[in-house]
């Protein structure tokens, strides 16, 4: 949703995000719903100042999210609470699952399907009944026993009961799933007192419908969990039930950290994702591109065009040399056998097996989990270049760094080579951004970078030159791919940088006859006739002169409020992902309070007040004709708004896409000072860990470590902190870094505001400043007392604020679905005193 | 180069003319017109003396503040927010707020700093040579660490002994460059930014 639809809002749930502090300008519009009317929730561990400006604030224990959320899920159902005419047509709540299905209530806290040898789950139980749900994502596609059965829903819809009674319907399942979620029990888990938890999940119910809508604002408070996936799920179910999807006001909207960390998802510097989620090929699973377009096709709904995207794709980056005859290009593609992500990495560096590395915008050994095992690994690398504006610490930790500080190592026993080369910034380079609302925003080039600055363009694009030339004369097959590689970008000035509009020309796509830029990704085939670096942004330079990324025309208040003049939105420059469900399955909008998008009967076409998210004359009333096999959007009816779904509908139950069960269960976080009181299963069982020296984890309610500790931003700084520690302004605001210190602990340790004090886990230790403060409460966990502490995570050794680096304290371990780490909720010990490597002498 | 030299009647005259106090007597409101005088007449805003404008996305979070950028002879003079944002509307967050301070930080990097292999310190280095020395690493490491089948005949044509890290803060363009080069180019798998971590 965009960010500006909140103010529609009639409640708000944030959660997970500290958005007054951490997203000030967004909730601005959180602030006008306020005085709209609109309920301002606010659930987390602190207080702070979001939820200073809340109407009810909730306290939680960290990592406890998705006991209150299926809390809420339990409270919509027993209580017929949801919002019956858009849940049941709309979303999956009616169709029956396989027999065999178990979840983890009746399977000692796991889902049917664990294989305990391969520690993953088996997912032919989770699947609609005799059929397999396919998904477009080779790493979370499912493996099944016969994969034949994907082409079933081309056959047939999947079974269902509208009247809900069937046991294995959706409906009946979920019952089942949540009914242990009392409030009494989201009590015991997460802190949370009931009432204050009866009032939310009421103020959520009250607020759903055809005249009402509520939104869903979260952040890293989310995402950083072994857990971090389902808990999303946990609230998209809550807001399924709701009908709050694809409507103004509605939806969940991810507050995200970086100017273009939306776009480098999207476009992704990802291992195993191609632009615009495609998947990176796998070995095992896709020898040609044959098998990679049989696999990854899903036959029905929007993702069966699929193959024109991915050929579109090989075009663009092979050009002439991507032939029918060559698979286009296919083998050159680099196939991977695993996790690539960054903590193998590190785990690579360590053992030799990474031996350089590009390190471009990003300061690892702040950023990075268990900072000493990253500095580790740097110091394993034969070569490092790291690009920034500001001198970093991941480009000092072989002088400067905790290695050296602990005298575990000297900057002599390194022998790691080392460039740092100075990066140009926004205003010195022109290009796109994507922000947190999917909007495609150019940025202009107004000055040129400070000395030998240079932009990350300019740099890859001379660094693939001067390979090119080195491999020119080579013969070897292996070396084809950077021979044959286009990189034929105009170039400006005397520094020759590339032309950045070429580049997201090439991203929106052309014709490979006459190079003619191509309108949409409508526009793609799969016979080589079209290049396309990008189909999801394909449409945001239609034609020669005509970025819309640049377009800045905003509505006057005579406009509709979505603002399709102001740059470009992908997919089609829509603000409003599935926006067929802001109309009924008659076509008709749900009110007029309400309305988005509506079936224009006269014109034959869909119309309002967005861009469509549908077949634009696909008719309400349109049905399959299941005589005969069906494919594509064909297969979707007129009345299933969810056109990147097999099936048109909201998946509550997710028979595919992830790895840890097709619902949401609590487990608790892998260290916490709590027994998992729902089931014998502790933690997720299926979360990736990582068995290493230097990473031991603490033991369940370990008495060493028996504080609960979660991390987070300030306002004054940014992320690992190069562009705000180093900038007088912003340092003088946060001069140093500090942990807050719930008071009935700081009593108990003697500790006062301004102590120095020493947080410590298994992998290190570090010092810091202590703030006594009540943002923190004791809570109180199945009958004991729970203390928790915080610590902003951005400081370190470079620039005028500084202090230990936080995530010295944590561990390696992550979410099985996306390698997310879990830096939001762990466990420490605390004590009065300062730490001997820095001030030789002082109390250890 | 003109040298003032007025009589003291004419340094009286223009005194007078310039002083607020008689024309404020007079009932001329004293935050205007009585405000007036020869030197606040010459007076413009800052944001006249640039020669450039661009507009501009702040650097950041996520949430895509627009910002119009001020420059003088290749120098940046004013960050502020473009009032036309949907977004923001004109406002600046206090990081946001802080671009300037960002882009003309006197501790920004200039130049290429080297370390070579067991030193102690930096060395600056020529851009034109890290390059070429970066290329030719690069290339030794791939060649060194290129795979193009596994020991069972699977076919992946790529190298794990290279890494790249970062993205998060760069334009599309920029990743897409990194993704088609490092992985399309070189066959790098290990590409990585901060939406992770």
């Amino acid at each position: 949703m965009s960010q500006w639809d909140l103010v529609n809002s009639d409640v708000i749930l944030v959660m997970g995000s500290n958005m007054a502090e951490n997203h000030p300008i967004a909730f601005r519009f959180v602030v006008e719903a306020k005085q709209r009317g609109a309920t301002i929730i606010h659930v987390d561990p602190r207080f702070t100042r979001t939820s200073a400006l809340a109407d009810i604030y909730a306290p939680i224990r960290s990592g406890t999210d998705i006991a209150f959320l299926g809390g809420i899920v339990r409270y919509l159902l027993e209580n017929d609470l949801w919002f019956r005419e858009y849940a049941l047509p709309y979303t999956n709540l009616s169709t029956i699952i396989e027999d065999g299905f178990q979840a983890p209530e009746e399977f000692d806290g796991l889902f049917s399907g664990w294989d305990e040898e391969k520690h993953s789950y088996k997912m032919d139980s989770w699947q609609y009944e005799g059929m397999v749900v396919p998904t477009a994502n080779a790493d979370h596609s499912v493996e099944v026993s016969d994969p034949e059965k994907k082409h079933e829903m081309t056959k047939r819809p999947p079974r269902r009961d509208e009247t809900l009674q069937d046991p294995n319907c959706v409906y009946q399942i979920m019952r089942r799933r949540f009914a242990a979620y009392t409030p009494e029990m989201v009590e015991r888990v997460t802190g949370c007192p009931k009432e204050s938890f009866v009032k939310i999940a009421e103020a959520m119910a009250k607020n759903s419908g055809r005249e009402r809508t509520g939104a869903v604002c979260y952040a890293l408070g989310w995402t950083h969990h072994t857990t971090g996936s389902q808990m999303i799920r946990a609230a998209t179910i809550m807001q399924g039930l709701l009908g709050n999807m694809g409507r103004p006001g509605g939806g969940v909207l991810a507050l995200r950290g970086h100017c273009s960390i939306q776009g480098s998802t999207d476009i992704p510097t990802l291992y195993e994702m191609l632009p615009t989620y495609l998947a990176q090929p796998k070995a095992a699973k896709h020898p040609t591109l044959e098998t990679y377009l049989e696999e990854e096709t899903v036959p029905t709904g929007w993702w069966t065009n699929l193959p024109k995207y991915m050929v579109s794709l090989l075009k663009a980056w092979y050009g002439e040399h991507a032939t029918k005859e060559n698979e286009f290009g296919y083998q050159w593609l680099p196939k991977i056998v695993g996790d690539h992500s960054q903590f193998p990495m590190t785990f690579a560096m360590t053992d030799g097996f990474m031996r350089g590395m590009f390190v471009i915008g990003q300061n690892t050994v702040v950023g990075g989990m268990n900072a000493k095992l990253v500095q580790k690994g740097l110091a394993g690398l034969d070569w490092l270049v790291v690009r920034d504006s500001h001198e970093v610490e991941t480009a000092t930790f072989w002088k400067k760094g905790t290695l050296i500080s602990e005298g575990e190592m000297k900057p002599e026993d390194i022998a790691t080579e080392i460039f740092l080369m100075p990066a140009s910034l926004p205003g010195e380079k022109a290009g796109t951004f994507t922000n947190t609302q999917r909007l495609v925003q150019w940025h202009d080039k107004v000055v040129d970078g400070p000395g030998d600055s240079r932009s990350d363009l300019s740099f890859v694009f001379h660094l693939a030159r001067r390979l090119k030339e080195l491999y020119a004369e080579s013969t070897e097959k292996r070396d084809e791919p950077i021979r044959k590689l286009t990189l034929d970008y105009p170039v400006i000035g005397p520094l020759e940088d590339p032309d950045s509009e070429a580049v997201l020309q090439e991203i929106n796509g052309y014709t490979t006859a006459d190079r003619k830029l191509v309108s949409g990704f409508k526009a793609l085939k799969d016979d080589g006739s079209t290049a396309c670096g990008g189909w999801a942004y394909s449409g945001l330079f239609p034609e020669e002169g005509k970025n819309l990324t640049r377009s800045r025309k905003a509505d006057g208040p005579d406009g509709n409020g979505a603002h399709h003049g102001w740059a470009f939105a992908w997919p089609s420059n829509r603000r409003t992902l599935y926006n067929r469900a802001s109309a009924d399955p008659e076509g008709k909008p749900w009110s007029e309070r309400k309305k988005m998008i509506w079936w224009d009967e006269a014109e034959g076409k869909w119309t309002g007040l967005d861009i469509p998210d549908y077949v634009e004359d696909k008719a309400p009333g349109y049905r399959p004709d299941w005589s005969k096999e069906q494919t594509g959007m064909d297969a979707i009816s007129g009345s299933d708004p969810f056109i990147m779904m097999p099936d048109g509908r909201m998946a509550l139950f997710t028979p595919a896409g992830l790895k840890d069960g097709p619902l949401p269960a609590h487990y608790e976080p892998v260290e916490t000072p709590a027994k998992n009181a729902f089931y014998k299963a502790q933690s997720n069982p299926a979360a990736k860990r990582f068995h290493r020296k230097g990473n031991a984890l603490h033991e369940v309610a370990d008495k060493q470590y028996p504080y609960a500790l979660t991390t987070y931003r300030l306002t004054e700084h940014h992320t690992a902190g190069a562009p705000t520690r180093g900038v007088p302004t912003t340092a003088e605001l946060q001069p140093e870094s500090f942990a807050e210190i719930p008071p009935e602990l700081a009593e108990k340790l003697g500790v006062r505001t301004l102590d120095w004090v020493v947080l410590s886990t298994k992998r290190g230790e570090v010092e810091t400043r202590a703030m006594v403060t009540e943002r923190l409460r004791p809570l109180t966990i199945d009958g004991s007392t729970v203390y928790e502490i915080g610590m902003p995570w951005h400081f370190g050794w470079a620039g005028y604020a500084t202090g230990d680096i936080a995530n010295i304290l944590t561990s390696i371990v992550a979410d099985p679905n996306v390698s997310m780490h879990e830096a939001k909720a762990l466990t420490c010990n605390l004590r009065k005193g300062r730490l001997r490597r820095h001030h030789e002498g002082v109390e250890a | 180069m003109t040298i003032n030299r007025r009589t003291p009647g004419k340094r009286i005259a223009s005194f007078v003319r310039d002083w607020s106090l008689p024309r404020q007597l007079a009932g001329e409101p004293s935050k205007s017109t009585a405000a007036k005088s020869t030197t606040s007449e010459k007076l413009q805003p800052r944001l006249k003396l640039a020669d450039k404008v661009g507009t501009s996305i702040c650097p950041y979070c996520a949430v895509g503040c627009a910002q119009l950028i001020y420059a003088r002879n290749g120098k940046v003079i004013h960050v502020e927010g473009d009032p036309r944002s949907p977004v923001n509307g004109g406002r600046l967050c206090p990081k946001g707020a802080a671009t300037m301070g960002l882009l003309n930080n006197p501790e920004r990097l200039t130049t290429v700093k080297y370390r070579r292999p067991h030193a102690t310190d930096w060395e600056e280095v020529p851009l034109d040579w890290a390059m070429e020395r970066i290329a030719r690493l690069t290339k030794q490491t791939r060649d060194e660490t290129f795979v193009e089948k596994l020991a069972d005949g699977t076919v992946v044509n790529h190298t794990l002994g290279i890494g790249v890290l970062g993205g998060a803060t760069l334009d599309n363009e920029e990743n897409y460059l990194m993704k088609k080069v490092f992985g399309g180019g070189l066959g790098v798998v290990a590409i990585e930014n901060q939406a992770r971590p």
